[in-house]
Order: structure tokens, then sequence, then C-alpha cells
């Protein structure tokens, strides 16, 4: 776990930064995927589905459902972790 | 020449290896996937090699579309794994990794089950040592349990030959039928390789463990020759598409909380094989052209982070998501093909999986596989979130470790860029590969709705990710073990078997405890009755025996006055 702690402490010297170190530009680039996201979604209803289920012709149907879905991966993987987890040198003799 | 199995030239070239020094070696293990793709290219559709051995028809090759495909990539990925290996001086890896892939090519040309058997236990023999490689402690017990359990695959494999022979009076390698006994220990030999659901831990178990270029040679054939193997006997079988289905979404739970960016890889290679089982599951020209389509795709994207992973691990010295971050500066290009092949797994439009995958969720989808094709959706969504995502943002981006290295070796690089080049191409431009599946194709991938749905699913997962990450939801890399099906047989096998010993131990010394004392105390008691001094073994002496007779005749002598 120490390691885990210097690991956490190590600042990337300035002289070694590029764009994407600073905090700013990281949150331009979520305002850009949430503008994709909003995109996505709003032209939705331009797109013709041929697929036979009902739920698939719902308006932003992938859209809400890959999100879900990730979110209630994430969530489920954490609750296993709280059964499954154990030291990494759980096997060794 | 044209009765010869492709496998068969790999194996006998590999075995040249060790003999041969430095630079001619490498241009030897270069050359030899070329000429057996050549030999392979003039092979005539049909079967040919029969051999008759014990009024057995052996039939050694078998050109057509189906094994065509496979063939074709495997040796795409010979190929590859060579120019990744080529830095490495170690002959025994070289012969055993060629030893493997020409075993597999082998086994996807052969027509009969006892020349399957054959093949399918030399890929586990040769592969073994790939992992034994690392020579390591834990690469070894990795290995062991690697190889009981490919080994048994073999066995049960061929236990059901002879079932199959006893019922049929045929050992040729075609359709199976599921309902009969010999098709069941059929499909539970093809399952093990395969990594069907809770046979699957040996491939997250053993993968991780070995060398670097050892992983990319495995992740390439055993799997593979697995869904090939039931995309000749059991296309069409029902049961394989809830299997399949589990494949997908399972591994992907473990993908999330796991520390070990390769096993993590592992655990998505086993999710990918889930959408070809469905593939083969539904059984429809459609989903077996996607089956083959997504094996053909996946085994080069797989390959290229596998690459791409091993050379983070060869140069920094660790592959945890614990201890990276911020290797973009070190290694760009490597950055930039991981991201190429994390694209490709996770179907984005224009790269490799895409034009696959869209061929199998479209069959569950216009043959109104309701529940399947929910579950590979999420499984599509989950895979962009954990290979996607996960693998190149913890080893290039996150946090920075402060870790500064070379960028990888010139052959590995070589490597990752063709096979990314590969994927490219293939998502650009499908049509030379919807050309050799096994059925004509007759489908369109980039129309508007595949595109915009498609990244409609990614987007939003990778807005999932952005929204966990940034809430602090998302849990941390840690150094730490997930048990899985393995703790079976690592932990509780172990414990079981330990216990019963101290139980029998504890047992038998009851018991000679017990026996030892029902000994003595016979002994005590003949000890003290006929021992000296005791009642029985007492020496008498004869005035003794006088005084008695006198006494018995004294009263005789009274009884016969008495009368």
């Amino acid at each position: 776990m120490a390691h885990d702690e210097d690991h956490k402490k190590f600042e990337t010297p300035a002289h070694e930064r590029t764009w994407i170190d600073y905090p700013e530009n990281v949150t331009r680039i979520v305002y850009a995927l949430y503008a994709v996201c909003a995109g996505l979604i709003l032209i939705d209803p331009l797109v013709h589905k041929h697929g036979p289920f009902a739920i698939e012709h719902f308006w932003g149907f992938y859209a809400i459902y890959g999100f879900i879905g990730c979110v209630g991966l994430v969530l489920a993987a954490k609750l296993m972790r709280v059964v499954l987890k154990r030291p990494e040198d759980y096997y060794d003799e | 020449m044209n009765e010869i199995n492709p496998g068969l030239i790999l194996i006998l070239g590999a075995l040249l290896i060790p003999l041969l020094p430095g630079l001619v070696r490498s241009a030897y293990m270069l050359l030899l996937p070329v000429v057996v793709f050549l030999h392979l290219y003039g092979l005539p559709v049909g079967e040919a090699g029969t051999i008759t051995l014990f009024g057995l028809d052996l039939v050694t090759l078998r050109i057509d579309k189906l094994s065509l495909v496979f063939g074709y990539v495997f040796l795409i990925a010979t190929f590859l794994g060579v120019i990744y290996a080529l830095h490495v001086g170690d002959w025994v890896q070289h012969t055993a990794g060629l030893i493997y892939a020409g075993s597999a090519i082998g086994a996807v040309f052969t027509a009969d089950l006892l020349t399957l058997f054959v093949f399918w236990e030399i890929t586990a023999i040769s592969s073994v040592f790939l992992i034994f490689a690392s020579r390591t402690k834990s690469s070894f017990s990795a290995g062991i349990r690697y190889l009981v359990i490919q080994v048994a695959s073999g066995v049960i494999l061929l236990a059901a030959m002879l079932v199959h022979f006893r019922s049929t009076g045929s050992i040729a390698f075609s359709s199976f039928d599921v309902t009969t006994l010999s098709g069941k220990l059929i499909l539970v030999a093809f399952g093990i390789k395969c990594a069907f659901p809770l046979l699957h831990n040996w491939l997250q178990d053993a993968y991780p463990e070995a060398t670097v270029t050892g992983t990319v040679m495995l992740s390439a054939f055993t799997t593979k020759l697995a869904v090939y193997a039931l995309a000749r006997g059991f296309a069409g079988t029902d049961i394989l598409i809830p299997i399949g289905a589990t494949m997908t979404a399972f591994p992907i739970f473990y993908a999330v909380i796991e520390n070990d960016l390769r096993r993590v890889l592992a655990y998505s290679l086993n999710n990918q094989l889930g959408f070809m089982v469905v593939g083969i599951g539904i059984g429809t020209e459609l989903s077996i052209n996607g089956a083959a389509a997504h094996a053909f795709c996946h085994i080069i994207y797989k390959a290229l982070l596998f690459m791409s992973m091993g050379a983070v691990l060869h140069r920094v010295g660790t592959i945890k998501g614990s201890e990276l971050g911020g290797l973009y500066r070190s290694m760009p290009l490597t950055t930039v093909f991981c991201m190429i092949g994390a694209a490709s797994i996770s179907a984005f439009p224009l790269f490799s999986g895409f034009i696959s995958k869209s061929l199998i969720m479209t069959a569950a989808l216009s043959d109104g596989y309701f529940w399947t094709w929910l579950v590979l959706l999420f499984a599509s969504a989950g895979v962009f979130h954990h290979s996607g995502i996960k693998i190149p943002y913890f080893a290039f981006f996150a946090h920075d470790s402060g870790k500064r290295c070379k960028e990888a070796p010139l052959n590995m690089l070589v490597a990752m860029a063709i096979a990314a080049a590969l994927c490219v191409g293939l998502g650009v431009y499908p049509d030379p590969l919807y050309a050799i599946l096994p059925y004509a194709v007759d489908y369109v991938p980039y129309t508007t709705e595949h595109v915009v749905t498609q990244l409609q699913l990614l987007i939003f997962s990778a807005l999932a990710f952005t929204v966990l990450m940034r809430t602090g939801i998302y849990p941390p890399e840690m150094r730490s073990t997930n048990l899985d099906t393995d703790w079976f047989y690592r932990k509780a096998g172990v414990e079981f078997a330990r216990a019963a010993a101290r139980i029998t131990t504890s047992l038998r010394d009851k018991l000679a405890d017990a026996s030892t004392g029902l000994v003595r105390s016979a002994s005590l008691l003949g000890h003290r009755h006929h021992g000296p001094g005791g009642f029985l073994g007492r020496s008498w002496p004869t005035g003794t025996m006088a005084f008695w007779t006198t006494v018995m005749l004294g009263a005789y002598l009274v009884v016969s006055y008495l009368r």
C-alpha cells in the first residue's frame, strides 16, 4: 500500500508537461464529449431503425442503455470487490 | 506435396530452429510462415491425405472456406508473433511458439477426430513452454495447472471419439449431435479450450504468466481453434447461444476490478469469444460468417493489444495498473497502436471489430433473440468501458507514475504497426475479408443506422466512464487478487486435501495407538500368566505333586469307606 501512496505523490515536472497534463484542458475534452453526446441524442429521431424489437425504437435507446449498462457494470464490480478481493499474495505459499 | 497438411510443415520446420545461429535463425523464422502460406495457397479445395490405420480412415487434409479463413488468420498471427519476438534469444520459446502455431493450423485442416486429437494435444504441450519460459515459480505453477486442464480436454476428446466410433462407425470431424453422449463429450472438450463459463479460468490464470512474446502467441491460437471446432461441429446448436451470451457478460465485471492489465485483456478475450459462440449457436449463414469474421479480426486486434501491453511490461517491468500511468510520454507509438487495438475491440466504426461484430449483432437482432441481443449490447458497451478505455487510460494516461522508459524495440513496433494497419484496413475496407468467409456475404456494415446506434452506445459508455472517474466513484486500481473459479482448485481443493491429510493422519495415529495398546495389553496378559513367575509358567517342585497325589488317594479312601 505504501507504494500506491508514493505513486499518488508524484508530480510531473513542469518541463515534461504537455497540453493534456493541464486540468483545464482535460475539462475541455470532457465538455467536447458532452457536446458529442448531446448531438448523438438529438439526431436519434432522424435515424430509421429496422430491428424487430419495440425497445430499440425508443428515443435514444442505445445511448441510455450504454450509459446505464456501464454505470451498473462499475457499481456491480465495486460490490464484487467486497466479496472477491484478496491480498495480492493470496495464493502464494 | 498436395496432400501435406500445412501445419505439419510449420511443426517440422520449427524443429530446425535450435540448430540455426542468430541472424540466419531470424530470417528462417520470418520465411517459414510465408512458405507455409504459399503452400496453403496452392492447395486445391477438397479432402486429401487419407491414411488408413487399423481400419480407420484418417483424412489429414481438408481445404474448404471455413478452414481456409482460420488458416489464413493463424498464419498472419504466426508472422506477427515471429516479428514481435525477434529480439528474444531463447530458442525454446521460438521453437515452442512455432510448433504451437503449426499444431493449431494442423488441427484446422484435419477432417478426422484422431488427427484432430493429436494436433489438439500438441497445441497444449508446446504452448505450455511459452508459460514456463517466464522461469518464475508462479509461472511454473500456472503452467502446470494450464497443462493439466488442456490435456484433460484432449483426453475427453479421445474418449468422445471412441464412443462416437462405437455408435456411428465413423471418426469423421463433421457436425455432431449434441443429444448423444459422444456429442456432449465433444462439446465439453471443445468448451474447455473455448473457455466456456466455469471452464474458463485456465485462460485468465495462465496467459498473464507467460512471457511478453509468449502471451501474444497464446492469445491467437488455442481459443480460436476451439471456435473453429465449434463452428465445424456444432453450428446451430441452441445451447451455445446462452453459453456464449454468458461468456460475453460475466468476464467484464472481473475486467473492471482487475489490476494486472494483461489479465484484463485475458478477461476481454473471454468476452469476445462469447460473441463468436453466440454466432455459431444461432447457426444462420449470416451468423456463422459473423463468427468467422469476428475470429479473424479478433485475433489481430487482440494480438495488437497484448503486444502493446507486452511492450510496456518489457520496458517498465510491471503491468499492474496501480503502478502505471503517464507512459504516453515515453512510448508515444505504443500508445497510438494500443489505442487502435482498443478502438478495434470496442467495434468503433472504421475499425475491424465493427465490421465483424455487426454481423453477429444483426443476426441476433433480425432473428429475434431479444435477451441475447440485450446481453450482447451490454457486453459491447462493457468491452469499450474496460478494454477500450481502461487499458490505454491506466497504462498511458491517468496519473503520471513518474516512470520513464525507452520506446518499444523496433521489431515490436513493426509488428504492432502491421497489426494496427490491418485493424484499420479491415475496418475501412472489409470486402477482402467478406470475400473469404464461409458463405456469400450480402451485408453492408456502414449504414447510418449501424454507425449512429453504435456510436451512441460507445460514446455514452465513455460518458459513463468520465462521470464515474470525475466523481471518484470509479474503483481505483489496487494491488489485489480477485477470486475466480480457480479458487476451487487453488484454495478450496488444497485446503480440502490438507484437511483430508490431517484427518487421515490423526486417524492413523489413533488407530496405531489403539492397536499398540491392544498388543501391549495382550502381551502383558500373556506375560502375567505365562511369563517367569506367572501362574501357568511357574515351575512346580516334584514334592508338591507327591503331596497332591497323597491327598487324592486319601480322599478316595475316605469316599470308599463312606459307601
